[in-house]
């Protein structure tokens, strides 16, 4: 081969993120700049999906899997004469560890035809990596999220006890707690049902 | 593990996902043994990459996808199988307020049938093409669709074509109503409960069912990669049993009211419940102010062999790939083809249950097309 090999971070390619998710599109988007490529572009509205893309003319297009819009790209497959450039999966059965490890990610990824695969793969890797770290980080916020909601619930139901039975906070506290060990329930469990049982009963 | 009696299945949530969720709410995954785990997709792209990477051993499947995987159009090529037809028919055509309003005008009317209406759509096209208005715009769920080929079909024989007179794009099912109320699509092609759901809020009407197309078209598979069958033959043939059960199950009228409850439920289809009993029951409001009609046939879960995987079904599909430029006719592609629907593991597994199944692996359609027009699988690329 007397062509030189391509650069293995091909930064001049034009990248396409079409998500709906805010954050997460932000996410990738800061992966990808951080990786050194420049030309990124966040497509979050899905009307006229195809058109858009057509003007936009990216070389990597990435669609959360969520995204039940994925299907409005397949079509891309068939309709190449319209796309001067024609957009695909990968196809090439070398390929399959990449799109196994981008589903396992949760990320579809769609490359112009012709574009080797040494160009992408390393595009392909951040974007990867920064799905599952969005994961993660998606999880860790439903926990924090459902931790704090789970306080606020006890806080509520405190409230409550000290209003209708006249007593101090650590006595209603106390009792929500005697409750769950006598009746074998968690905490919440306990807190949610005195919340309910007093919107009943207002 | 290899053991494990888990079978992991994907389905998109439409109305013939039925056997499926009726093999796991009513027992009959259970009675043969296997732990049936349904996943909840948001569109036909992820349910064949999922079944590809192995996240899902089978799939609720559109029947040309699985064909499409076979051959590797658009896609890697991953040899899949289809042993199980998820039933016929199903889908319907639907158009907006106004486009029924013009068409009126040429003489479609409610309940008419499909070569009345398509001349009615064919002569709103060719005014408009005189006004030089834009080409109207219809929605199908994915390129490679028993919808896709139906609507062409019906397009094409009424003198439409369906790549020049109009423009076809995809818009996934949730999304369509909404699309047709904005007035960015005039009409569509879509299983239930979509068709049923925007006649419901008055959005559209519905033109015909594509059981007026195509009577006992072919539609739906079960799908799976033909390593994991090779590899799981007695999971396969436990799943087989269980949703030709689970299909007999859904065709009984007295079953009809509790289907439709149980589909409604969110981890299912998540329509309106009466919305769901239309398709069900094959009584289809189509318009928002008149009276629902019978349309035998429309969804045919088991009745007349609808769970036998057709080889000829497979091959009208590779027809209609070739008729619309999506693959060139070939001799090899022709035999993946036939591979593909694989009746013979069907046989097999219903041996146990000692019912009745064809004994012949095609048929020819004689008089199951509208237009009258017969279809021999022993020649689809000269099918024109």
């Amino acid at each position: 081969m007397t062509e030189p090999s391509p650069p293995s971070n091909d930064t001049t390619l034009h990248l396409l993120i079409v998500d709906q998710n805010v954050m997460r599109a932000a996410v990738l988007e800061e992966g990808l700049r951080e990786a050194g490529y420049v030309k990124v572009t966040i497509l979050r509205d899905m009307q006229n999906l195809m058109r858009r893309i057509v003007d936009i003319d990216p070389d990597v297009i990435f669609i959360d899997l969520e995204n039940p819009n994925r299907d409005v790209l397949e079509q891309m497959f068939q309709v190449s004469r319209v796309v001067h450039r024609p957009i695909a999966m990968f196809v090439d059965r070398s390929d399959s560890d990449m799109i196994e490890a981008a589903v396992d990610a949760g990320v579809g990824a769609y490359v112009v035809d012709g574009l080797r695969k040494e160009r992408i793969k390393s595009v392909l890797d951040t974007a990867v990596s920064r799905f599952r770290a969005f994961s993660k980080l998606r999880v860790e916020l439903d926990q924090a999220r459902q931790a704090l909601d789970e306080r606020k619930l006890v806080e509520r139901a405190k409230g409550i006890l000290m209003k209708e039975r006249g007593l101090s906070e650590e006595a209603a506290y106390s009792l929500l707690r005697k409750a769950a060990m006598n009746e074998n329930r968690k905490l919440t469990e306990v807190a949610q049902s005195v919340v309910t049982a007093s919107r009943l009963l207002r | 593990m290899m053991n494990s009696r888990t079978v992991v299945v994907g389905f998109i949530p439409l109305l013939d996902c039925a056997p499926l969720a009726v093999a796991v709410e009513k027992g009959f995954a259970a009675a043969e043994g296997i732990d049936l785990t349904l996943v909840r997709e948001s569109s036909w792209a992820n349910i064949r990459d999922r079944v590809v990477v192995g996240h899902f051993d089978a799939a609720h499947m559109l029947g040309p996808m699985a064909i499409a995987s076979t051959l590797g159009i658009g896609h890697l090529k991953v040899p899949t199988i289809a042993p199980l037809s998820l039933g016929l028919g199903g889908n319907a055509i639907t158009v907006s307020n106004s486009l029924w309003d013009a068409m009126g005008r040429y003489g479609a009317r409610a309940a008419g049938d499909p070569r009345t209406q398509g001349n009615a759509l064919q002569l709103v096209v060719r005014t408009r093409e005189r006004e030089n208005k834009p080409p109207l715009t219809f929605a199908m769920v994915y390129p490679f669709s028993a919808h896709n080929y139906e609507l062409r079909y019906w397009l094409a024989a009424c003198g439409v074509d369906p790549d020049r007179d109009v423009r076809l794009i995809v818009i996934p099912p949730p999304l369509l109503v909404d699309a047709l109320r904005e007035g960015q699509v005039d009409g569509f092609c879509v299983g239930e409960p979509w068709n049923s759901l925007a006649v419901s809020v008055g959005v559209g009407s519905i033109v015909t069912a594509t059981a007026g197309i195509w009577r006992l078209g072919a539609e739906k598979v079960l799908g799976c990669r033909l390593e994991w069958a090779q590899r799981r033959p007695e999971l396969l043939a436990a799943l087989i049993r269980s949703l030709y059960q689970a299909a007999q199950w859904c065709e009984s009228p007295e079953n009809h009211a509790e289907l439709a409850a149980l589909l409604a439920q969110l981890r299912y289809v998540g329509a309106p419940s009466a919305i769901l009993h239309r398709g069900i029951s094959n009584r289809l409001r189509l318009q928002p102010d008149v009276e629902p009609v019978s349309i035998p046939d429309f969804y045919v879960p088991a009745r007349h062999d609808a769970t036998f995987p057709w080889t000829s079904h497979a091959l009208w599909f590779y027809s209609q790939m070739i008729r619309w430029g999506q693959i060139q006719a070939s001799t090899s592609d022709l035999s993946l083809v036939r591979a593909t629907y694989r009746p013979d593991l069907y046989r097999l597994a219903l041996a146990p249950l000692g019912v009745d199944v064809p004994a012949v692996d095609s048929k020819i359609e004689t008089d199951s097309f509208f237009d009258g027009r017969p279809f021999d699988p022993d020649s689809p690329a000269a099918y024109r």
